[in-house]
């Protein structure tokens, strides 16, 4: 299948041709070109992953393919980056779903865009991010995962600050590229821990349970844990920095700066999984040999998903409703991995029950990537209209954009977990999962379940009902371009749910048969009805005074929510007033002042010393010569009476 | 005549054409001919020593020659390469190329300016390709003097404060350097000042312990060791363009390749013994260059605070005396080079539109100068260790080698290195995101024009040799390693 | 005929000598530094005289050596008086004192 090397060059050859030539293309032709690109990567993947789904594997469990894989820089004897391809359901899985948001976005940007300066520019940037995201999926060892990782990390901060003359553009692409650096940092650590205790970067050698591989890490320890739960918690650290976990998540709400149609692919439905990616691929890591790490995964995450749900009631910014909604959902699939245990192989050829976390978690992901994307491309689609992102600009827009009404209320339906839309089931296996492993963790989830159903139709009513606002221009639906992205993952979105997900992606790779938990299923599916009933009762009007009573009544809490809880506060205080007041200034100044200063000071010394002996030069030659005389008579001296 | 002789020979007959050309377009034309010719010379030794390693030539330096001049002390000019020295040629072939076209418009005295231009490569490529102690020792006098001449009439703001600093600091450097050179030679007791001879004989450990720092630190200043460092902000500050790329581009890598072909080399026993002060000085530099260029104001200045770090991380990787580490800080080297003579040079471009290097007072200037902005971005994120471009492959081997070490010191050390990475990318971005991005902050600044094919020219050379040594590490690794292997084997019998 | 004693002629050419060295050391005028500087000189030029009379009378090396120097003098006092001249045309005056245009 070496034929999966061009699903990664296509978006290269985009990127290079429209980055070194594209001032030349005209009009729209820059967009064609990529998008006829991508098409063709897009029908890649989809081949790939056909002829990798319906060839079977051996004893029913899917195998794992490297087609290609070089040796691109050689560290030590054992330790070197390859750069490879690496084939197994999850890579597979993820080449599909980036491969079709990439397209969708491609698309739909036709028309978002069009017109604006730089377009060409915004295609190659989103050819790169292809290319880096494909790469990084594929990755056959934790080396090349970085490298990609770091790639992802570029273009995300390119297109973030695409409209470069924004300043608050600019300063958020500065704040998602050195908060996710930061993360990184502890990534490449965590590496450097890992690699040198197990001797490879392979994820074929890392992840095949082998214990002799991390024999020389055992009983090994680093202020009191385990040197090997150090280096997976700090690789987890670089995970949370892409995914956007607390307290790492401040760049994500940000980064909404950036065009819509990027928000929709790289903040929505690609690159902040990134870190789900990670944490999946070194599941049996995770799982076999620091589950204490695994489980803190899961706190963390479900404290995230909580934090950001409680903050998304409260924003008016429609795209950053959206991002904290991202987090959250992103805290799903993390818990759903977190809780999650390693399936066994039974006597039938399918699956045990343990590994239901991981399939729910890549199953939502797969989900959450198509309605997240498809929300956010609704909401470009409304923010095209009416030029502007917050909620109280926008109402009553039902009539006047009917199919982006419909295919947002898809949306929103699937998130809030209503049957039959794919979200649903995605999430519901998540419930089940967290219920199988700690029940107050399953209530926690579906606690936030109901309030993500809460604020996605808060947001819903307040755009497409209440009361509309004035504005000087009429109101349009988007142009076909646009719209047709949306129908297409509105139907999917629509569909996905019926996939047997199981089949193709499971913790072991055996087949794995979803079964309703009816007790959860319907406990949540009534949870979200209520949750949309109240929305329902406070915004579809407009005209309720409830809300702000409601805000009233938590006062503080509603403060503290709409300001984030202060943690960009928090991060304001640590980064100026301590490592720029604090640090950097006194270090500059040390070096102007104190070793400048020693160094001046010598130089002053040598002046002074020199000017203390400059009588002596005289330049009166006669005064030479009489000390010259004097000399002679002192040697003479010298010379006689010795 | 020997190959190698060619890259001394051709600046000084580049000199010699200098001196009696009468006109600016001649002085021009003299050297942009003598710089593409070294360049091509530079690139064919690289093919021809490609082959001889590919036909199965071993020795440890290629295209050996000597001869003597001076018997009675027995110095010699003896000449040969290995695999870093040829990287470190085709370096500076490349840096002073791009030099002298970014020096295109000088002004005033614009040959007398070429003239010392050309004394310093001369010096340069001299210390590259010399084996012999004194010979080396001379070579790196003749490339650091040009630079007072040249920073005290070309340079800008406080010149003769900076050209005296520059020269006084790294004159008293090569006082050590002598003296430990001296020592060296003395205490091998050997009949030459052959290094590949003296290798062969071992420095009693009493003279060595004493005469180890003495050469180290003597490197070290150029190499900008902390807390020998101050010469280079304000020199590279006050520098005209091309010098500062020249000097943080090639010169500063002499510091750092004397650092391992003379210091470590020849007293491998006192460099394992000695190490960790040093260790802990360059890892002092490494964090301490990248906190001071967060806060500094002045494009020059940040950038000469970014080579402290980087370079102090090359001689980090140096005394982590392993050949991953070690292979990592020569990459360094050739990566920082480079990526500092683009800095420097697109510095150099935009103080001469907007006449100022204050970043407080530019803004916007992507939308006026696109070339520019975009190349300084790629600069930017070079600098910051983007995979694909050289920083990374460069850092990657740093931090790997030097992790390899088994006790808590070397590691956690490395930790501390590790958080550059960080830091670089908030100064790196901090700049980009005031000059290039947001707002046009200057109204005037709007008539800008962008950059003209002579400024190009090195930009595009310089990118494209960035871009593929971070694609493609593997070709200059293989040198870098078969290079490395005395090396590291004589420090590691020394550490036994 | 008794001859004079050495002693005598060296006593003359020892005052001679050193008369030259206070005035090379105090005289201001240039003029008057050149003279004690053909003191000086012709005080050695004595002394070659005498000793090779006295110690070495079959030869002839001191007196020719006199010849020579006393030939050098001259030389030395054309190129001295030039100089002072230049200097005069310089800056109106041969004060010892006043010559430091290279010291400032």
């Amino acid at each position: 299948m070496e034929y999966t090397l061009f699903i990664l060059i296509l978006p290269l050859i985009g990127f290079l041709s429209l980055g070194l030539l594209g001032t030349r293309l005209k009009g729209k032709t820059a967009g064609y070109v990529g998008t006829a690109l991508l098409a063709a990567t897009a029908i890649l993947a989809y081949i790939t992953a056909w002829q990798y789904f319906s060839t079977p594997g051996v004893d029913g469990i899917r195998p794992t393919l490297i087609p290609l894989n070089w040796e691109w820089m050689r560290f030590t004897e054992h330790l070197h980056i390859d750069l490879g391809i690496l084939l197994d359901p999850i890579s597979v899985m993820m080449l599909v779903v980036i491969s079709t948001v990439s397209l969708m976005v491609h698309i739909y940007s036709l028309g978002y865009m069009e017109g604006e300066k730089g377009f060409q520019r915004y295609y190659a940037f989103l050819g790169l991010f292809t290319f880096s995201m494909c790469g990084l999926v594929v990755a056959t060892n934790i080396f090349q995962m970085y490298i990609f990782w770091e790639l992802v990390g570029v273009s995300s901060y390119l297109l973030i600050g695409f409209y470069y003359t924004k300043p608050e553009a600019v300063a958020a692409s500065k704040k998602a590229f050195i908060v996710t650096r930061f993360a990184d940092m502890f990534f490449l650590i965590g590496i450097l821990l890992l690699s040198y205790f197990t001797k490879t970067f392979d994820f074929g050698l890392l992840c095949s349970g082998e214990e002799n591989l991390f024999a020389s890490a055992a009983g090994k320890t680093f202020m009191g844990g385990a040197v090997l739960s150090w280096a997976m918690a700090l690789i987890f650290i670089g995970a949370a920095g892409k995914s956007a976990m607390f307290p790492l998540h401040i760049w994500l709400p940000d980064a909404m700066e950036g065009p819509t149609p990027v928000s929709a692919l790289i903040h929505a439905a690609t690159m902040v999984v990134a870190g789900v990616y990670l944490v999946a691929r070194l599941f049996p890591v995770y799982y076999f040999f620091t589950p204490e790490v695994l489980h803190g995964i899961a706190y963390v995450a479900a404290f995230t998903a909580l934090y950001a749900a409680i903050v998304a009631c409260v924003q008016t910014d429609i795209k950053r409703v959206l991002a904290f909604s991202t987090i959250s959902q992103i805290g799903f699939m993390l818990v759903a991995l977190g809780v999650s245990g390693m399936g066994t192989v039974e006597a039938n050829g399918l699956e045990s029950h343990e590994g239901l976390g991981y399939m729910a978690s890549m199953f939502h992901l797969f989900t959450h990537a198509m309605f997240k994307a498809l929300l956010f491309m609704g909401a470009g689609a409304i923010i095209h209209t009416v030029h502007s992102n917050e909620m109280s600009r926008m109402g009553g827009l039902r009539k006047q954009m009917p199919i982006t009404h419909i295919t947002f209320l898809v949306a929103c339906l699937a998130i809030a977990g209503i049957p039959p839309f794919s979200g649903f089931f995605s999430k519901d296996e998540i419930l089940t999962a967290t219920f199988m492993f700690k029940p107050w963790l399953g209530v926690t989830m579906t606690f936030i379940a109901a309030l993500t159903a809460f604020y996605m139709f808060r947001l819903y009513y307040n755009i497409f009902w209440g009361k509309p606002a004035q504005h000087d221009h009429p109101l349009h639906e988007a142009p076909s371009s646009m719209t047709s992205p949306l129908v297409f993952l509105a139907l999917v979105t629509v569909v996905a749910g019926f996939i047997p997900f199981g089949k193709f992606v499971s913790s072991t790779g055996a087949a794995y048969i979803i079964h309703l938990d009816w007790k959860v299923a319907l406990t949540s599916v009534i949870i979200a009805l209520v949750s949309i009933f109240i929305a329902w009762k406070l915004y579809c009007k407009g005209s309720s005074k409830v809300p702000d009573k409601v805000a009233g009544f938590f006062g503080p809490l509603y403060t503290a929510a709409k300001h984030r809880f202060y943690i960009d506060e928090v991060y304001q205080f640590i980064t100026h007033k301590i490592i720029f007041r604090c640090i950097s200034q006194p270090l500059a100044w040390f070096d102007r002042h104190v070793i400048d200063g020693i160094l001046n000071g010598i130089a002053w010394i040598t002046c002074r010393g020199s000017l203390a002996f400059r009588w002596m030069q005289t330049g009166q030659l006669q005064s030479y010569a009489l000390l010259l005389l004097c000399g002679c008579l002192l040697l003479l001296c010298i010379g006689l009476f010795r | 005549m020997n190959l190698l002789s060619i890259f001394v020979v051709i600046p000084v007959l580049m000199l010699a054409g200098l001196f009696l050309s009468r006109t600016r377009q001649q002085a021009r034309v003299i050297s942009a001919t003598g710089a593409s010719l070294l360049l091509v010379a530079a690139v064919v030794l690289g093919v021809l020593f490609a082959a001889e390693r590919h036909a199965g030539n071993t020795a440890e330096m290629l295209f050996t020659a000597s001869a003597q001049w001076f018997p009675a002390w027995n110095i010699g000019y003896s000449v040969g390469v290995d695999g870093i020295s040829v990287l470190m040629i085709l370096l500076s072939a490349i840096i002073v190329f791009t030099g002298i076209f970014t020096s295109w418009n000088i002004d005033p005295l614009p040959k007398e300016y070429f003239m010392w231009f050309c004394l310093l490569s001369t010096g340069v490529f001299g210390f590259f390709i010399s084996l012999d102690l004194f010979t080396m020792f001379m070579f790196y006098e003749v490339a650091l003097i040009p630079m007072y001449l040249l920073i005290g009439v070309w340079g800008s703001g406080k010149k003769e404060y900076a050209a005296m600093k520059l020269t006084l600091m790294l004159m008293a450097g090569s006082a050590l350097l002598m003296l430990g050179i001296l020592g060296i030679y003395f205490g091998s007791g050997a009949t030459s000042m052959n290094i590949m001879e003296i290798a062969q004989s071992s420095i009693p450990m009493a003279l060595q312990k004493f005469f180890f720092p003495l050469t180290f630190i003597g490197f070290g200043v150029l190499g900008a060791l902390f807390p020998f460092h101050t010469w280079s902000p304000d020199g590279h500050a006050s520098a005209p363009t091309a010098v500062s790329m020249l000097h943080a581009g090639v010169l500063m890598k002499l510091g750092g390749y004397g650092c391992f072909r003379v210091a470590m080399f020849l007293m491998p026993e006192a460099a394992n013994e000695l190490a960790w002060i040093f260790l802990i000085l360059t890892g002092i530099s490494v964090v301490y260059g990248a906190f001071s260029a967060c806060v500094q104001k002045d494009l020059k200045y940040i950038n000469a605070y970014s080579s402290v770090s980087h370079c102090g991380l090359v001689l980090f990787a140096l005394l982590m005396m392993n050949t991953t580490a070690m292979t990592g800080a020569i990459m360094q080297m050739l990566s920082h080079g480079l990526m500092t003579a683009l800095f420097f040079a697109l510095i150099g471009m935009i103080y001469g539109r907007t006449h100022t290097r204050d970043i407080r007072e530019m803004g916007g200037l992507m939308k006026i100068m696109p070339f520019l902005g975009v190349a300084y971005v790629i600069a930017g994120l070079a600098s910051l260790g983007l995979p694909g471009l050289s920083g990374f492959v460069a850092e990657m081997n740093v931090f790997v080698g030097s992790f390899q070490h088994s006790d808590t010191f070397h590691r956690v050390l490395t930790l501390i290195a590790v958080t550059s990475i960080v830091i670089t990318a908030v100064y790196i971005l901090r700049v980009i995101g005031k000059i290039l991005y947001g707002p046009v902050q200057n109204q005037a600044h709007l008539k800008l024009t962008d950059a003209v094919w002579f400024e190009r020219l090195p930009v595009v050379v310089l990118i494209i040799a960035i871009a593929s040594i971070g694609l493609y590490p593997g070709w200059i690794a293989e040198w870098i390693h078969q290079a490395l292997a005395p090396i590291v084997e004589s420090l590691t019998v020394a550490a036994l | 005929m008794e001859l004079i004693p050495m002693e005598y002629y060296l006593v003359v050419s020892s005052i001679m000598f050193f008369a030259g060295i206070y005035g090379f050391i105090t005289r201001k005028n240039l003029i008057a530094v050149l003279i004690s500087v053909e003191l000086v000189l012709t005080s050695t030029d004595i002394n070659f005289a005498v000793f090779n009379r006295f110690l070495f009378p079959g030869h002839l090396e001191g007196m020719f050596f006199t010849l020579f120097s006393i030939g050098i003098s001259a030389a030395e006092t054309a190129v001295a008086i030039a100089i002072i001249i230049n200097i005069y045309r310089n800056i109106k005056n041969v004060e010892v004192r006043n010559l430091k245009k290279l010291k400032d």
